[in-house]
């Protein structure tokens, strides 16, 4: 019996780990094929990490931009699921078989199995959303696609600046990364920015709260900044980021959101969202290839210019005069007259300039 | 620093709501002799249900008893295997916790047009009420109303399991079942009953979840909380009071993550995070002591065996 009862714990922390490996994602084995039957000489399909065409965030979002890019092109697309890790490559070879000229993996996760797929298909271009390869990983038939969200979260950190009332406000990360690094200075760098130019004397407190799925977790950070005195806070992490707007709506104080315009989730709290236009890179990309332009053997990092980031067009809860300047930062740092910094070392040099 | 405790004693029981609920189940499983790892599984059907019905109703108050039938009738499964059938009982709450995420998707996509998360939903009331004390550190005290059911539950599954005698035949199936068996006891009834009702306790902490700390149904939701609430019966000793206590241990130490994280202490946010399981095991080791599972606690029960 006590053997039976150890095997169950050791059974029990075998699924927890596998549903953890999965995201919580228990769905059938196995991965759905969407046939595309349109002849072309060109194709494009992507394949989702774990997450599924529908995450209402950036696979989704990446599906989307593809199947704009089918309506404007004629470009055949595609898409195939990843159910678990061990999909991936699978996945990958399926989208190769299946004759595509151009394979998207979505998700930093990807970024081995891509590599791989692109070393044993030399013929095939493939390219991935969130992830920069080393100079030695790069293949010539492989792109690596980064955005550069330090150029939204500065203008988030300006507007927070500005329409804080307390003088306090807060970043929230899922987990400390190169990614999320960028988030989080250039928001520290915008408000950084306002303090010189605009004689404010805003503080920042950033946390990493180690996670991207436990809610609670996220809006017990949240419930700590806000009462520790920060009437505004930007959620950077995943799911785990709607507990922090939970705690932003409880508290009636000011969140900012992250990927997508998050707007809906909280309309009388939200400030503003820092977007990532994952759609318009996969189109841009895509395009370019299509077109023959050599993408490949490199890291692409789309910034404003290329409309790849942005911020939300929602501002009710800002002065207009702030939402207009804003939106003038914003073309400054496109035209490239500010570059906001999206590491500690850049922020320290940027603040040094201000 | 007033602040901040007050803080700390209001994440805290926001944290162990879900967990307790989850634990009561365990116990009351357990208790019968029923091992039940499928409450990860029942939390994560109680957590969608629970938002489906306060979706489509904006009544959360019936999302949340739904959400514990829905927890009880998905129980059902693991009752009819486990003790109809006599199945093993590990192989049944592994398939239980394999399939609740993957139904709670399946519906999750069905409903919400292919997304795999709710809107925003209607969420039970704050104790005060919200806004009350805003402002003062007192407003940390305002917490959910599921943290007073989770109290009042341990309570009634303290009473019910030691003081009545009802709770009497149940502890003397989970020790003795075939002692119990000869005394007249319905050995499987009791089983039965209790698996169904371990399957509601998770159903309402996965809807404390979801209808209390996020207003919305996201596939993360639940993510493991199950197992936490697993390993609190055990470190509670099976004693409802017990893994009341373990929960808010366990809630404690993420509290503590978070007002110790954030530069406070000068400790990386990984080592931190590593915090609530290293206290666990400091726990564990120096206080507990011997944790003894109920004596037929995974044992199907055969009539005429000698238990």
């Amino acid at each position: 019996m006590k053997k039976n009862r150890l095997m169950g714990l050791a059974l029990a922390g075998a699924v927890a780990l596998t549903v953890a490996g999965c995201g919580g994602q228990a769905a059938p084995a196995g991965s759905e094929d969407k046939s595309a039957s349109a002849e072309a000489d060109y194709k494009v399909q992507m394949v989702t990490d774990m997450g599924g065409v529908n995450d209402q965030s950036f696979n989704q979002l990446a599906w989307e931009g593809l199947q704009q890019l089918e309506d404007e092109t004629g470009i055949p697309v595609n898409y195939t699921e990843s159910k678990q890790e061990a999909d991936y490559a699978t996945n990958l070879d399926k989208a190769v078989d299946a004759g595509s000229n151009t394979v998207w993996g979505i998700g930093f996760a990807m970024a081995d199995a891509i590599q791989t797929a692109a070393k044993s298909n030399p013929d095939v271009h493939f390219a991935i959303i969130d992830n920069a390869y080393p100079e030695d990983a790069l293949l010539d038939n492989l792109t690596g696609v980064t955005f550069k969200t330090q150029e939204p979260s500065f203008v988030a950190g300006y507007i927070a600046a500005m329409t804080t009332q307390t003088g306090k406000v807060g970043f929230i990360g899922g987990m400390k990364s190169d990614v999320l690094e960028t988030f989080n200075w250039g928001f520290q760098a915008g408000v950084a920015y306002a303090n010189a130019t605009e004689g404010k004397d805003v503080k920042v407190v950033s946390q990493y709260i180690e996670t991207f799925t436990d809610a609670a977790k996220g809006k017990a950070a949240g419930q700590k900044m806000y009462s520790d005195g920060c009437d505004i806070v930007f959620a950077c992490a995943g799911n785990a980021g709607n507990g922090v707007i939970e705690s932003a709506t409880e508290a009636n104080k000011m969140v900012i959101g992250v990927d997508k315009d998050q707007y809906d989730l909280a309309p009388e709290n939200m400030l503003t969202s820092v977007m990532k236009n994952v759609d318009q890179a996969v189109i841009e990309v895509s395009k370019q290839a299509a077109d023959g332009e050599e993408v490949g053997g490199k890291n692409i990092e789309l910034s404003a210019k290329d409309g790849a980031v942005a911020i939300s067009e929602h501002h009710d809860l800002m002065e207009d005069a702030v939402y207009e300047k804003a939106q003038d930062l914003f073309k400054q740092i496109k035209d490239g007259k500010i570059t906001p910094p999206g590491t500690e070392k850049d922020f320290n040099a940027y603040v040094e300039s201000l | 620093m007033l602040n901040n405790i007050c803080l700390l004693i209001g994440i805290t029981l926001m944290y162990a709501t879900p967990l307790v609920f989850g634990a009561l189940g365990g116990v009351i499983s357990e208790r019968s002799g029923v091992v039940n790892i499928g409450i990860e599984g029942m939390m994560t059907i109680g957590a969608l249900s629970g938002a489906a019905v306060s979706f489509f109703t904006g009544n959360a108050w019936l999302g949340f008893l739904v959400a514990g039938l829905a927890g009880g009738a998905f129980a059902l499964l693991h009752a009819v295997a486990a003790v109809t059938f006599k199945a093993d009982q590990n192989v049944s709450g592994i398939a239980l916790n394999l399939l609740g995420p993957g139904i709670a998707l399946f519906v999750a996509r069905l409903i919400w047009d292919g997304g795999t998360q709710s809107p925003i939903i209607e969420t039970l009331p704050k104790i005060f009420g919200s806004g009350a004390f805003a402002g003062s550190p007192l407003a940390n005290f305002n917490v959910d109303i599921t943290v007073v059911l989770g109290i009042l539950a341990t309570i009634v599954v303290w009473f019910v399991l030691y003081k009545t005698k009802w709770g009497l035949r149940v502890r003397a199936v989970g020790e003795h079942p075939a002692a119990a068996d000869t005394l007249g006891i319905n050995v499987s009834r009791i089983r039965f009953i209790c698996v169904v009702l371990s399957g509601m306790m998770a159903g309402f902490g996965g809807a404390s979840i979801t209808l209390a700390i996020i207003p919305q149904f996201t596939q993360t939701a639940v993510a493991g909380q199950g197992f936490i609430a697993l390993a609190a019966v055990i470190f509670g000793k099976w004693t409802p009071h017990g893994a009341f206590g373990a929960c808010l241990l366990f809630g404690m130490a993420q509290a503590l993550v978070i007002i110790l994280g954030g530069g406070v202490v000068p400790i990386p946010s990984e080592i931190l995070a590593c915090m609530p399981y290293i206290l666990t095991l400091v726990v564990l080791v120096l206080f507990v002591g011997r944790s003894v599972a109920p004596k037929a606690d995974g044992v199907p029960y055969e009539k005429g065996s000698r238990g």
